[in-house]
This record gives C-alpha cells, sequence and structure tokens, in this order.
C-alpha cells in the first residue's frame, strides 16, 4: 500500500514594501510604481499630516519625495523613526535636508543622470533662443510684424562663442559635449579640476570663469556655497554682450541684481528655466525682449519620467533586499 | 570701383551700403519702386549699371537680365542662387558670385535650435512663463531630442554641419542626396520618402532646383507622420506649402520649425495658432557676425572683378 504524503504549499505571499508618499501622486507615477510596492498616500487621508504620521507612519522605511518642492527636514524625520531612504525622482535635492538625514542614519538618492540628456538639450535651445532671438521672432511672425516691417533685427552668431559652464557635473558635461560640436571653446569652474577633460579650461572661481566668457550655462546644484553665485561683480565681467543660461535653480542667482543688470544693460540677456520663487516671475523680466523665460520643464519628457521612474523603482528594492543603492546622494 | 553701377535689390546690411558707397559705387536701389514700376527703374539706369548685389528675395531673373545690356557680373547676397536665371547668365558671359561657407554654422545652428524649440515647445514655455498663469507643481510634457533620428535632405556644407551638431546630441544621422556620399555613420536612403521613413526629425538642407522644388510632398509628409517634425531652413518652395499646412492642422505631422516660405513675407496664417511650430522670418543667417562677413565677400567678388582679378566664390 502506498502511503500518500500530502503537502500543501501555501504560496507565500510577498507583501509589497510599504512606501510613504506625502505630495500628490500622478496617475502616470502611480500606474508604474504601484505593482512594486504599497503606496501609503498622505493625502488620502482625512488626518492632517502630523496626525496621519503618528498614526500610519512609526514603521515606514522609505519616503517617495518627487516634486522638489517643500522641505523634508528634522522636524519630518522626527515622525519617522523607522526611516532609511528618501527616495528623489528629481535631480536636485537641495529640499532635502542632507545633513538631518545623515545624523539620523538615512539615505537618500536622487535621478542620478536620468535627467542629464533633457537638460542638456533644453540648455543648449534656451542659448540658442536667445543669442538668435528666436522666441521673440516667432512671436514678430505670428503678429503680421514680417507683413507690415520687414525683416527682423539682427541676432548674435552662437557657434564660436566662449562658452564658461559653472558646474561641470553630468549636465554641465553634456552641454560642453553639445557646444563643442557647435564649435564653441569650453571653460568651466568647478570646485576642483577635471583630468577627465584636458581640452576644458579650469578657472579656479566664478569670477575669472566670467571674464572670459560670452556666456555662462549654471549646472551645478544649489547648495549653501554656490547661493547668489552669479552677483552684479560676476555679471560686470561677463559684459554687456554677455548672456546667463539658467537650467539649475533659481537661487544659484542673484534674481533682482539679475533684473537690473539686464535693464541696465550690464550684461546682454539671459535663458531661465529656473526662478527663486516659483511660479513667480519677476514682473520686469516679462516684459524684456532679450531674455526667453520657461516655466521649469527643462528636463520633463516622457523618456526622462520613465527613466527617473525605473531608477527609483531600482533604489527602493535595493534598499528593501539590504543591496547597495544605485543614485545615493553623497555629502 | 569709382562711378560703377550697382543695382542693390533689397534693403542692404549698413555696413555693405557705406563701403559700396566709400568705393565710389552709384547705387541703384530697387526695393524703393514699386514691384510694377521695377523693370523700367532697371531700363531707366541701364546705361550705367555693371553689377547686381541681389538676395534670397530677388536676385537677377532673366527679364531684368534683359533689361540690363551693361550687366557683368551679379553678387549674390545669400548662398542660394535659385533666384538668379544661371543659363542666362553664363549665354551672356555675365559672372555669378555667391556666399558659400561664411554663413554654414548660422544656419547649422539655427537648424538645431528650431528643432529643440519645436520638440521642448521653448517659445510656449516663455509666453506661459510671461503669463502669470504658471501654477506651483505644475510641469507640461514635451518630447525629447537626444537621440532621435535625424534624416537630411543633402548633404552639402550646410547639411554636413547639421549632422556635426545633432551627433553631439547621440542621434543617428541619415540623409538623402543624388548620390551616396563616403560617410560611413550616415546612413544613405536613395528617396526622400525613404528617408523621411525612418527619421523622426527632416531637415531640408539642400539647393533649390527644378528637381527639389516640392521635395517635401504629402507623400514624404505622410511618410514623417503623427510624431514626426520637419525643419526648414532651405527654401519655402521645397516643401509643398498647402500640404504642410493641412497635416499640421489635422494632426498628421508631428511639428515644424520653419524658417523660409513659399511666399514671404507671407506665412499661411493656419500655423499661427499652432504651438508645435515654431515660425521665424528667413533668418538662418541674420547674425551681425555672418551678414558682415557676407558683405565682405560680395564686396571682395565685387572688387576682384572691377579690377581683372580671380572672383572669389564664383559659381558662373
Amino acid at each position: 500500500m502506498a502511503t500518500t504524503t500530502c503537502t500543501t504549499n501555501t504560496p507565500k505571499i510577498e507583501k509589497k514594501p510599504k512606501v510613504l508618499v506625502l505630495q500628490r501622486i500622478n496617475a502616470y507615477f502611480e500606474g508604474v510604481l504601484s505593482p512594486h510596492f504599497d503606496l501609503l498616500k498622505a493625502d488620502e487621508s482625512s488626518l492632517p499630516i502630523p496626525a496621519f504620521l503618528s498614526t500610519h507612519c512609526r514603521h515606514i522605511r522609505a519616503l517617495l519625495v518627487m516634486a522638489p518642492i517643500g522641505t523634508f527636514g528634522s522636524s519630518l524625520l522626527d515622525q519617522l523613526p523607522s526611516l532609511g531612504l528618501i527616495a528623489c525622482t528629481s535631480a536636485g535635492v537641495n529640499h532635502i535636508d542632507i545633513d538631518a538625514c545623515r545624523k539620523r542614519s538615512v539615505a537618500v538618492t536622487n535621478a542620478g543622470e536620468m535627467f542629464t540628456p533633457d537638460a542638456a538639450d533644453y540648455t543648449v535651445g534656451l542659448l540658442v533662443d536667445v543669442l538668435r532671438r528666436v522666441v521673440m521672432a516667432d512671436r514678430y511672425v505670428r503678429n503680421g510684424s514680417w507683413m507690415l516691417k520687414g525683416d527682423y533685427p539682427l541676432g548674435s552668431k552662437v557657434s564660436g562663442k566662449r562658452v564658461g559652464i559653472v558646474g561641470l557635473g553630468s549636465i554641465g558635461s553634456h552641454v560642453a559635449k553639445r557646444l563643442t560640436a557647435f564649435g564653441c571653446p569650453i571653460s568651466y569652474f568647478s570646485r576642483a579640476p577635471k583630468p577627465n577633460y584636458p581640452s576644458y579650461t579650469y578657472f579656479p572661481n566664478v569670477l575669472d570663469l566670467a571674464r572670459e566668457s560670452d556666456v555662462l550655462i549654471l549646472s551645478c546644484a544649489l547648495t549653501d556655497e554656490t547661493r547668489n553665485i552669479i552677483n552684479r561683480d560676476v555679471m560686470i565681467a561677463l559684459g554687456k554682450d554677455g548672456v546667463v543660461i539658467n537650467v539649475g535653480r533659481g537661487a544659484l542667482i542673484d534674481e533682482p541684481e539679475l533684473v537690473r543688470c539686464l535693464k541696465e544693460g550690464v550684461i546682454g540677456g539671459a535663458g531661465l528655466d529656473v526662478f527663486v520663487n516659483e511660479p513667480e516671475v519677476p514682473e520686469e523680466l516679462t516684459h524684456m525682449e532679450n531674455v526667453v523665460l520657461s516655466d521649469h520643464r527643462a528636463v520633463t519628457t516622457p523618456e526622462s519620467f520613465k527613466n527617473v521612474l525605473e531608477l527609483a523603482i531600482a533604489n527602493l528594492d535595493a534598499f528593501f533586499s539590504g543591496k547597495l543603492l544605485l543614485s545615493p546622494v553623497s555629502c | 570701383m569709382d562711378k560703377i553701377g550697382v543695382l542693390v535689390t533689397h534693403k542692404p546690411l549698413p555696413y555693405l551700403e557705406q563701403e559700396l558707397t566709400r568705393r565710389g559705387c552709384r547705387l541703384f536701389r530697387l526695393w524703393e519702386s514699386p514691384e510694377s514700376r521695377r523693370l523700367e527703374f532697371c531700363r531707366e539706369n541701364s546705361s550705367e549699371i555693371r553689377a547686381i548685389v541681389g538676395n534670397s528675395n530677388f536676385g537677377a531673373d532673366a527679364a531684368t537680365i534683359d533689361a540690363l545690356p551693361k550687366l557683368e557680373i551679379v553678387a549674390s547676397f545669400s548662398v542660394g542662387l535659385d533666384k538668379v536665371d544661371l543659363p542666362k547668365c553664363k549665354e551672356r558671359g555675365i559672372r555669378v558670385t555667391n556666399t558659400p561657407d561664411v554663413l554654414t554654422d548660422d544656419v547649422a545652428d539655427l537648424a538645431i535650435g528650431l528643432t529643440i524649440s519645436v520638440m521642448r515647445r521653448i517659445p510656449s514655455a516663455d509666453k506661459y512663463a510671461r503669463s502669470g498663469a504658471w501654477k506651483k507643481g505644475e510641469y507640461t510634457l514635451t518630447t525629447r531630442f537626444s537621440g532621435k533620428r535625424v534624416g537630411i535632405l543633402g548633404l552639402g556644407r550646410i547639411g554636413l554641419a547639421i549632422a556635426k551638431r545633432a551627433e553631439a546630441f547621440d542621434c543617428p544621422i541619415s540623409y538623402y542626396s543624388r548620390s551616396e556620399k563616403p560617410h560611413p555613420n550616415y546612413t544613405y536612403y536613395s528617396t526622400p520618402v525613404d528617408l523621411a521613413s525612418n527619421c523622426d526629425i527632416l531637415v531640408v538642407a539642400c539647393a533649390l532646383t527644378e528637381e527639389t522644388r516640392h521635395i517635401v510632398n504629402r507623400a514624404v509628409i505622410d511618410a514623417l507622420g503623427p510624431k514626426g517634425v520637419l525643419i526648414n531652413i532651405g527654401r519655402g518652395p521645397h516643401v509643398d506649402e498647402p500640404e504642410l499646412v493641412a497635416a499640421l492642422v489635422e494632426g498628421r505631422l508631428g511639428g515644424a520649425g520653419l524658417d523660409v516660405f513659399e511666399n514671404e513675407p507671407h506665412v499661411p496664417e493656419e500655423l499661427f495658432a499652432l504651438d508645435n511650430v515654431v515660425l521665424v522670418p528667413h533668418v538662418a543667417s541674420a547674425t551681425i557676425e555672418t551678414r558682415t562677413a557676407m558683405a565682405d565677400l560680395v564686396l571682395g567678388n565685387l572688387e576682384a572683378h572691377f579690377l581683372k582679378k580671380p572672383l572669389l566664390t564664383a559659381v558662373v
């Protein structure tokens, strides 16, 4: 007689790791993330945030931060005692108190290089549009002026302009590669010279860089050292035909001073995707023809978002399985 | 060039006008006459006019050449010579010069600038940022340029300069030309439709001739498709304009960056409401640096001719 052994194999249902979301999450992001994680959404609760945190978040180990808006520091971290990771889908992390995180052994990951191609493309687009007056020329055509007034005033040649890059990181080096194909000699300021780029000229400070440049490109992180790194002295050194392009953070530039310098003709023009207090744009800029303004869209493409979400998922997966994070932010 | 009569067909760069005058030329300003009177103006002054300085709008057509028996040279303030009757000039022994090379960079810069501006909707972004309507946290999705397939109609000086720039954006390059060129990195297609079927961004960068008129027709536009972008820095007549407008309005073409139009300065008004087009008024060489260099070439060619020296950039 055969003995039958009956074993019941109960499949182990892997519970999806919980990830806290404090900001409103859009349908696309949610659709990509929810198969992997159990999203705990604060904005779906009727509780105010502090109550929500103390009631539901004591065991939360990971927080997802999408838009670089708000501040994520000590007071929040104190209410998330189990937190081990803040996964950001932005490149910039100036809205995260990195020190406070380090003190509490909370790791922070960002978008890595996922936004880099779009940011670099947009930078070049802004530069060409400022020097060649593309936006204003487009308006000139659409309001019938070409018919009535004849030729549009001349712009300024892009090829060959001396380009000075503030921050030769991922975005800065991609901008440099693009503008090199336009015949632009590249110089840069960075915390230290980059031996990987021997054909680019290093300057030890922004003032010297500005003196030897026709265009200044801002592609560095916003930190205490880089706040207002573009000030009046730098703009005077850049000169009356000089152009500033900013796709980093608004606060890299002394904004009221920038407006003054543009008004006074201290510099020749600017291309700005970011502002100190978005969505506020200094009113005087909105009347100027030698600037191109933009609503912080340098990186918002489906391609970037897809890549950034994949990276965020990879970082969260690595965290929950005790593996090395892919895009940790160092001090 | 003392007392040499020069017919200037268009309002010139002030520097060019000053220099022609300084060198002793007598200027006949054709653009100041109403269109209906222009041939008459030429005939009235035909005993003096020995040179024409033309441009991309008005060069030297057969009627004008016939009205000027003393014409010796047409120095075009452009690289394109579609507005100059070249066979007639050859027949009459009239020299023809243009302004190649000095404007190549500007045109290529603008081609890339227009491409990014269309795909990333920069004019819309600017309008929105100035409007006060921008709300916190809102953003607009636009499509990436880097890595997209760029197809170039015509791989001459300008086409190559565009290719070089697009490569820096990791764009695979393909092209159509009358014959295959020795560029192993660039993919050759033997028809414009094949090229359009295999690229995301189609750039017109060839000369305007009988063969290339309406090279971008309905079939090419259909092949480029609802996600495709057309960039025209060539000549308006390269593109079947009514077909282009219909395709854009109906969403059968993804977008366009246009520097030239079939009947400048007329631009089809149906395009004004679209935010997937960028329209500029024939400015591909319109920088102070390049226009000055073009003027120097025109002056150099004229001087060389009247001093019986070899011309700098002769086409005929």
